[in-house]
Order: C-alpha cells, then sequence, then structure tokens
C-alpha cells in the first residue's frame, strides 16, 4: 500500500512545544483522513529542532466509491420542480426511487484521488496548527512557529504538489546546518528521508537522540570515573535542541564546589543546559557534560574549553549573588517584604510572614515544638524571597533560605523548618517531620487557605488559581502522616481570619484525598457527619468503619439500623415520638432483652470512643445484632397499645442514638 | 587560541559596518541619549512599525545601572555595546546572513557549536514583543535575534527582523579572552595598544557609584515627572508643515525610560511601584508610535 512522506522544515523550533507538536500533527492528520473517508495503517509524526515529519503507511490510492442518496421533491410535485432536480442531478426519471411520497435520485461518486485530498489538507492543518505561539514574518500572512522554508510532500514516491505562503511543496530534504553539504537532496520514500538524514548528521527520531545522548554521557563520565547525574527534564529538553548529539565533558573551577551544590546544579541547567556530574558517591565534581550539535574538528576541544568559560561566568555570579546575600542578615530582609505585595487584596508579605509566625505559634503545642523557635523560623521563612539568588533562582525558595540561616548560626531545627517549610509541593513529595518544620509547614499553608477564603477566592470548579487545593492536601497529608492531633476547628478560630468554610474545605479534601486512597465516600460522611475536626481521629474511624461494615455482623447491624430508622422516620411523621424507654415488667422478653443490650452497650461504647479504640466500639456494638434482630421478629411495634407503642419506639431510637455514637450510619449506602 | 589573528573590539565593529554595509544597511551612528538597549533607538522602535522597508546597522551604547559591579566582575558591566541590525521586512535568508557575518568575523562554523535557543524577546516598557531565539556559541549567549510581532503594542506588518550582537562577549569569544577589562580595543600590533579596561574601566568606576549611590532620588523623580508631562504636550504641538513633533516626544520618553532604570537601581521604586512607572512609560511610547505611524502612513 502507498506511503505518504511530509516534512514541514523551518527555522529552530522551541525545544519545549517539539513533543506537543507531533502529537497535534498526528490528531490533526488522521481526523482530517477520518472524515475524507481515508483509512490508513498507521500513522507517525517526529519532531526535532528544524523540522516536523509524518509518515502515513497504508493509505489507498483513492476514496472508495460511494453512492450518495439525493433527496428531491414530493411526489405530484409540479414540473418546473421534477425538471429541475433532473437537470441539477443528471438523473434520468426513470432511475428515481420513491419513499414515502418523496423521490430520491441515487449518485454513484467516484473516490477522489488520495493525493489530490492530500493537496487540500496539508494546507489546512498547516493553517489550523496549534502552536502554543505562533509568528508571522516577512511580508507574508502565514503562521507558524518560526519561519517555514521547506515542504516535503510525497505519496507513493510522487509529489503532491501543493503551495503554502508562497512555498511550492516538492521533493528535496536538507540535512545538518552545519555539518552537511548546503545542497538539499532528493527523497523518495521514508526508509531514503530518514537514511539520507543520517548520513548527512540529522538523526530523525527524538527517542534515538535522547538514548544517544544518555549513552554516550554515561560512557564518557565513567572513562574518567565519573558518574552523570541524570535530570529527565533537562534531558527532554536537550534532545530537541540537537540534530546531531555529541556530549563532551568540561571542567569548572574546583572553587565554585563551594558554593551550595543546589545553585551549581540549577545554574547549569537552567542557564546552560549542561549536566553536572558526579563521584562515585553522588558529590558533585568539578565537571559537567554539554551536549554540542556539532562533531568539530578538534573532537570538541573548543566547545568544551569555550562552554567551562560560560560556566565560569554563570557560577561568578552565583558567587557574587551568595556572597551578597551572606552579608546582610535575614532579619533585616523583612524590612523588604513589606515592599512586597502578597495580593491586593492582602497586604504585603511583610504582613503575611507575622500572620504565620503566629499561626506557627498556636500550632507548636500541638507539633511538640519549641514556641520560641517555631516563631523564629516562621519569621525568617520568607526571608530568602528578598535574595539576590532567589531572585536569579526562584526554584531554590527555602533552601537558599535554609543555607543563609546556617550561615547565621540559627538552630538547626530553625535551619531545617525554613528549607523544609514549603513542603510537600506535590503528591510525591515528602512531608516534613521535625516539629518546628511542622509547625511553619502547616502554618504556612493554613495562612495561605485561610486568607483567600477571607476574601471570597475559594476554588470553585477547575478553578484555583492559587493552588488552596494543593495546599490543603499538603496540610491533611502533614497531618495523618505525622499523626498529628489538630484540633482544626479551634486553630481555624484562633487566626487572623473568620475562616468561614475553611472547615468544610478541610473535610471536602480529605474526602477526595481518602477516596483517592480507595475508601468510600459514603463512609468518610457518615463519619465526618459526627462533626470531627482531628482528621488524624476521621481517618482512624473512617478505617474502623470501613472494616465493620465488611463482617457479616456489620452489615447486619446496619440494616437493622435502617429498618429502625425507616420506622422511627414513618412515625415521626405522625407526631412527636415519645423518649426515654424503659424496661416493663410486663414488657416481652424480647422487648427487655433489647432494651438491657442497649443499657449495657451504650457505656461500652462510649468507654471505647473515649479510649479512641473505634474497633472495639464497633464490636461492642455487635452485642446489639441478636437481641435486635430477635426483636424485630417477634414484637410489633405498632402496638394498638400507646403506652406499648411508645416504649418500643423509643427503643428503637435509642438503637439508633447507641449505634450513632460510633458514626452516622444513616449516611451509609446499602 | 586561533590560528588566524583575533579581531580587535573595534574591527569587529568595522567588519559587521562593512558586513551589514553591502547588504544594503544604512549605516547609523549610536542615539545619542541614555538607554538600555539598541532597540530603543528610533531606527528601530519608530521604524520597525508602519509599511515602509527599512535596513539599518549601528553600534548602540546600553546603560544599565543595576547591573554595574564597579570595575570589579570581568563578566559585567554597566554600560556595554550592542551591535545592532534591522531588516524590514526580513528576507528569508535571514538567518544565513546572520551566519555569514559570524564568520566574517572570524567564527569558524565548523569548530564550534552555535545554537538557537528559544527565547521570547520582550521588552515591557516600550510594549514591544518577537519571537526568536538567543543564539549560542559553545553555551554563550551571543546574539539575540527576533522577529517582532508588536511595537508599542501595535501589530507590525511587514515583519522586522532584529539582530543584536553583544559586542563584548562576542569579542571574549573571538579573542579567547576570559575579562572584559583584558579585550583588545585596538589591534595589540599598534604602538598605541588599548585594552578595554584602559578605555572603560574608570567609567565602570564612577558611573557604578554614581547610579547605584550618589544619583539624586529626589530630583530623578522631579526629571521623571517633567519627562513625562512633556511627551503630551509635545505631541499637540506641530512643526512648520503641521505635523505633530513625534520625534522629540519620543526623545523624552527614552529620557523618562532612563530615569526610571536609574531610580530602580538606586532602590528607590517600591515593588509595588514598578508596574506602574513601566505603564505609564509604555502609555507615552504608545501615544508617539501612533502619532509616528499616521506621520508615515501620510507620507507614503
Amino acid at each position: 500500500m502507498p506511503e505518504l512522506l511530509l516534512e514541514l522544515f523551518s527555522e529552530e523550533i522551541p525545544a519545549r512545544m517539539q513533543a506537543g507538536a507531533a502529537r497535534d500533527l498526528e490528531r490533526l492528520t488522521s481526523d482530517r483522513l477520518g472524515r475524507a473517508d481515508l483509512p490508513f495503517e498507521h500513522l507517525t509524526a517526529y519532531a526535532g529542532p528544524r523540522r516536523l515529519t509524518l509518515r502515513i503507511e497504508g493509505l489507498p490510492p483513492a476514496q472508495a466509491d460511494r453512492v450518495e442518496e439525493r433527496k428531491g421533491p414530493r411526489v405530484g410535485a409540479p414540473e418546473t420542480a421534477m425538471a429541475g432536480f433532473l437537470r441539477s442531478t443528471g438523473v434520468a426519471r426513470e432511475a428515481l426511487i420513491e419513499r414515502d411520497g418523496i423521490w430520491f435520485a441515487s449518485l454513484e461518486r467516484a473516490g477522489r484521488p488520495t493525493s489530490e485530498l492530500i493537496a487540500e489538507l496539508i494546507p489546512e492543518i498547516v493553517a489550523a496548527f496549534p502552536w502554543p505561539k505562533s509568528m508571522t514574518w516577512g511580508s507574508g500572512p502565514l503562521r507558524w512557529v518560526r519561519p517555514l522554508h521547506r515542504i516535503l510532500s510525497l505519496f507513493d514516491g510522487k509529489i503532491v504538489s501543493f503551495e503554502i505562503g508562497g512555498i511550492e511543496s516538492g521533493d528535496f530534504v536538507e540535512g545538518h546546518r552545519f555539518m552537511a553539504s548546503p545542497e538539499p537532496f532528493k527523497v523518495q520514500d521514508f526508509a531514503g528521508y530518514r537514511e539520507g538524514l543520517a548520513r548527512r548528521f540529522v538523526v530523525l527520531e527524538a527517542g534515538e537522540r535522547k538514548q544517544r545522548i544518555l549513552e554516550r554521557s554515561r560512557s564518557i563520565c565513567a572513562a574518567r570515573g565519573l558518574t552523570l547525574v541524570e535530570d529527565e527534564g533537562l534531558l527532554d529538553e536537550v534532545t530537541g535542541m540537537v540534530e546531531w548529539p555529541v556530549p563532551l565533558l568540561g571542567d569548572m573551577d574546583p572553587r565554585f564546589l563551594e558554593l551550595p551544590p543546589e545553585v551549581v546544579r540549577t545554574s547549569m541547567r537552567t542557564h546552560q543546559r549542561y549536566f553536572a556530574v558526579a563521584d562515585g558517591a553522588g558529590i558533585l565534581t568539578p565537571h559537567f557534560v554539554i551536549v554540542a550539535n556539532i562533531e568539530a574538528s578538534d573532537g570538541g576541544r573548543m566547545i568544551a574549553a569555550g562552554a567551562s568559560r560560560v560556566l565560569t561566568a554563570r557560577l561568578a555570579d552565583a558567587e557574587f549573588f551568595w556572597r551578597e546575600d551572606l552579608a546582610k542578615p535575614l532579619e533585616s530582609r523583612l524590612t523588604t517584604l513589606e515592599g512586597v505585595t502578597f495580593h491586593a487584596k492582602l497586604g504585603t508579605m511583610r504582613e503575611r510572614v507575622a500572620r504565620i509566625e503566629t499561626l506557627a505559634r498556636t500550632l507548636a503545642p500541638w507539633v511538640d515544638a519549641d514556641p520560641d523557635r517555631a516563631s523564629e523560623a516562621a519569621r525568617l521563612c520568607k526571608t530568602d524571597l528578598a535574595t539576590a539568588m532567589v531572585g536569579e533562582f526562584p526554584e531554590l525558595q527555602g533552601l537558599m533560605g535554609g543555607y543563609y540561616a546556617a550561615a547565621e548560626g540559627r538552630d538547626p531545627e530553625v535551619v531545617q523548618a525554613i528549607r523544609e517549610h514549603y513542603r510537600p509541593q506535590g503528591p510525591s513529595e515528602p512531608v516534613p517531620n521535625a516539629p518546628t518544620a511542622l509547625a511553619v509547614a502547616l502554618a504556612d499553608k493554613l495562612d495561605i487557605v485561610l486568607a483567600f477564603f477571607s476574601i471570597g477566592e475559594a476554588p470553585t470548579g477547575s478553578r484555583d488559581p492559587f493552588a488552596l487545593r494543593r495546599a490543603a492536601l499538603g496540610v491533611i497529608r502533614t497531618l495523618i502522616e505525622n499523626d498529628i492531633r489538630l484540633p482544626l476547628r479551634d486553630v481555624i478560630a484562633a487566626s487572623a481570619f473568620n475562616g468561614e468554610g475553611v472547615l468544610a474545605f478541610f473535610a471536602d479534601r480529605l474526602k477526595v484525598a481518602l477516596r483517592d486512597q480507595g475508601a468510600r465516600h459514603d463512609l468518610v460522611d457518615a463519619v465526618f457527619a459526627l462533626g470531627d475536626d482531628d482528621l488524624v481521629r476521621v481517618v482512624s474511624r473512617v478505617e474502623a468503619l470501613t472494616a465493620f461494615l465488611a463482617t457479616e455482623v456489620g452489615a447486619n447491624l446496619l440494616a437493622a439500623y435502617k429498618r429502625a430508622g425507616n420506622i422511627l422516620d414513618a412515625e415521626a411523621r405522625k407526631g412527636a415520638l415519645a423518649q426515654g424507654p424503659s424496661h416493663h415488667v410486663d414488657s416481652p422478653v424480647e422487648e427487655g432483652a433489647l432494651f438491657d443490650a442497649l443499657e449495657a452497650c451504650r457505656p461500652k461504647v462510649a468507654e471505647a470512643l473515649a479510649r479512641e479504640d473505634y474497633a472495639s466500639a464497633l464490636s461492642t456494638l455487635a452485642a446489639l445484632r441478636a437481641p435486635v434482630d430477635v426483636f424485630f421478629d417477634r414484637v410489633l411495634v405498632n402496638s394498638p397499645v400507646a403506652v406499648e407503642r411508645d416504649n418500643r419506639l423509643a427503643i428503637l431510637a435509642e438503637v439508633r442514638a447507641v449505634m450513632g455514637l460510633a458514626a452516622d450510619f444513616s449516611r451509609v449506602s446499602g | 587560541m586561533k590560528a588566524t589573528k583575533a579581531l580587535s573590539f573595534q574591527d569587529i565593529i568595522l567588519t559587521l559596518h562593512a558586513f551589514w554595509s553591502a547588504r544594503g544597511c544604512v549605516i547609523l551612528q549610536p542615539y545619542d541619549l541614555e538607554v538600555g538597549a539598541g532597540t530603543l533607538h528610533p531606527a528601530t522602535v519608530l521604524k520597525a512599525l508602519g509599511p515602509k522597508p527599512w535596513r539599518c546597522a549601528y553600534v548602540q551604547p546600553s546603560r544599565r545601572p543595576a547591573d554595574g559591579r564597579h570595575g570589579d566582575n570581568p563578566n559585567r558591566l554597566r554600560q556595554f555595546h550592542q551591535y545592532q541590525v534591522i531588516l524590514k521586512p526580513n528576507p528569508p535568508d535571514m538567518q544565513a546572513l546572520y551566519l555569514a557575518s559570524l564568520e566574517a568575523i572570524g567564527l569558524d562554523l565548523k569548530l564550534h557549536d552555535i545554537r538557537f535557543v528559544e527565547d521570547d524577546w520582550e521588552n515591557p516598557t516600550v510594549g514591544a514583543w518577537g519571537l526568536g531565539w538567543e543564539v549560542w556559541c559553545d553555551g554563550m549567549e551571543i546574539s539575540q535575534y527576533t522577529y517582532f510581532q508588536q511595537v508599542a503594542g501595535l501589530d507590525v506588518s511587514p515583519v522586522s527582523g532584529e539582530l543584536t550582537y553583544g559586542l563584548e562577549r562576542l569579542a571574549l569569544y573571538v579573542q579567547g579572552v576570559d575579562n572584559i577589562f583584558d579585550l583588545a580595543f585596538n589591534d595589540p600590533q599598534t604602538p598605541d595598544f588599548m585594552t578595554y579596561g584602559q578605555v572603560f574601566l574608570e567609567s565602570e568606576r564612577q558611573f557604578s557609584a554614581f547610579e547605584q549611590e550618589a544619583a539624586d532620588t529626589d530630583m530623578l523623580i522631579r526629571q521623571f515627572k517633567d519627562m513625562e508631562s512633556s511627551v503630551p504636550r509635545l505631541l499637540a504641538t506641530t512643526d512648520r508643515r503641521g505635523d505633530p513633533l513625534v520625534l522629540p516626544a519620543f526623545d523624552h520618553v527614552l529620557k523618562a525610560s532612563h530615569l526610571f532604570n536609574l531610580l530602580d537601581a538606586r532602590g528607590a521604586i517600591a515593588v509595588a511601584e514598578r508596574q506602574s512607572y513601566i505603564g505609564r512609560i509604555r502609555d507615552l511610547c504608545r501615544e508617539c508610535a501612533l502619532a509616528w505611524i499616521k506621520l508615515e502612513t501620510a507620507g507614503a
């Protein structure tokens, strides 16, 4: 079956857009082929620094022929209408078909040649291409990610001819910008294209470029007894910046290893796209790997030397920031934060720091932190935002504050708290666990949530511009993973904000978090309905309840609870129910037995709950199962004797109340 | 580090002048006002607007008061030199022309790793942005290459291609030197050989101190206000033919922009005020741009 080969050759495409562009090209093409009734077997797009390529295998030479039905006039319509219809369709009157009183013409449509359709499709795809950012150039109206220069378009070895923005499609391709001869070469099919590019120093497939970078980088490091510090994001980016990857090992001045290793690595990565190089123990060494796009005639010596000089300049800047920052005490940076707006409605960063400090002090006893230390760490936790280093590398916030605090000789717990207080930033990042760090990390996130709720910026639907859900989840994970028993309601009440809706927001986020871990939504509701604000306790209650309901006794008791609830609800509609059951001497044995069981059960459940032994509280309830079952079997609740009826209903109400101590079973489904 | 003799700082400029002159560019002199970048020269920011073709090249001393290091940092200057080329409309072979200009100043493209790395350029104070790249040579950014899309907040058509060579960085590279102040300014063989430091170090020291410590901020604020109020007045004033005084008004925008940079370097602008200052300059610039387009289109 014939093959289509398309290459859109342009000036350098940003690395970060390439993978998305390949996907978009695949999607747009397969959509349009589908609409054009052109089936295919395989469709693959390739993206690199200067080209977007598409290969489609197994396309038919033409669309299939098809029959189209056209609706005509009603039977008995005026002759002029009929004549017009026959003229426009070119069908003889005898060939018309009548259905439900309407004439139809059946038209044979010959399938159009694939290449003709392709010639229409490609310009449409180029015009509709969803680049994250596109541009115009010269005088033309065409938009592309960067100026487009050449289009290769072959179907079954022949040129599919069309024109886009003054560029005629053809069968020529260019190789590497510097290593290949500038003369374009002629291509007939994909195999020849790929092989011709490889001979002209272009590796078509990103996966192959990536593999080559990784293997050669590892091996040049290994040859010197070193280890490449691997970085997936950087690897992807570099892969999009080279057509012919040539990793080279460079050296840097060892004096820069006195800088924090994160600074060295960040500077290498963000400014230079170099990989860091470590020794066997993972300690940085004065080397780096640069991935060049050329095999230089001197083996890359000049490139490595140049790269080293640039890195020296970059690291000298970092060193300058480091020294300047160290010269100014963190405490003095609070003044700068007075001039930094946190949010127009929420005041300055300095004001936010003051709130975090108060909250951290409030939280300290609950996380076993020293209040003064928590307060000190909180006061300093944002000061690094005013340092030159964080100005240059925002991703080092927190970390730099920790380094500067350590340099000032501050308590290691304070240092750690400053460094870790942004944690956890994502679902996979570990939560802090040292007392001072816990106080500050929790205060930081609680303040964010409380502050934005107070100005009506609660998240709605998919809108969560201030990442409050992430902050709430961070609090939840931190509390649960550290088993911190925090009365959230009291903490919220003690904050500077009114806190309206905040506890419910946390409950909601906990529900989502527990559901993500497989907990039943209704069971979480059943526990939350009790109004507990201690998230750790809520979680263990949900766990106990889940286990209990999985037992036969639990399921049975739930059914009994529901039955009691239904009766009570129905009776309540008729009028107020009597309260306080009692054990009458003349009551049926079964009624008395249930009453006694309830009497015995209530204090035991309450006592187990007080010990926070939820499993035991629930298993105590199991003692109710037999008497409840027998009660429903043998006792007529709706007795004609009013006193009897009242007492029996009161007993059922007590069943609901005693069970309700452990969970709100009415919210459990089933 | 090179077999052939490396070009001096001034020879790089002269070579680029000859190169771009031979390709139809008007060779201009630097604009005689304090500016932060070559883009602010009216030959770029105003000429990029409107329909008329335009090709020019010039050196622009660029003042960045906040970058001053008192001559202590071998890689940073408070005033450096940009070589600026504007090709309007950009020719289709502009990348090839640019690479040929690098070869002209002695870069062997088979020996170095030249890369076009995404960098979307923008200058918020003049409301300009474009798409293009930083051009890297062995990891060092030696040029900024931009296809203008908007100037003063207005779409441009035809598109101007802008090349900005960082002359000091380029010279460091070409000469294989590590310290800007050690660059050969003229030919090292001449009896009156001068290094970059001999020409500029004193000025770096004095102006770093002036810009970061000694500039009178109250005066700067007063002057900023004066410049700001002058722009609308000049745009409302006409010359003998009855056209508004756009170019003088634009000069006042440039002065306001530099005053802002000075205030910023003095730390006299609170973070919250920064955006407002930038917005005010951008608005003034836009007024000038609109008046300029009107003039250009009417004259066409």
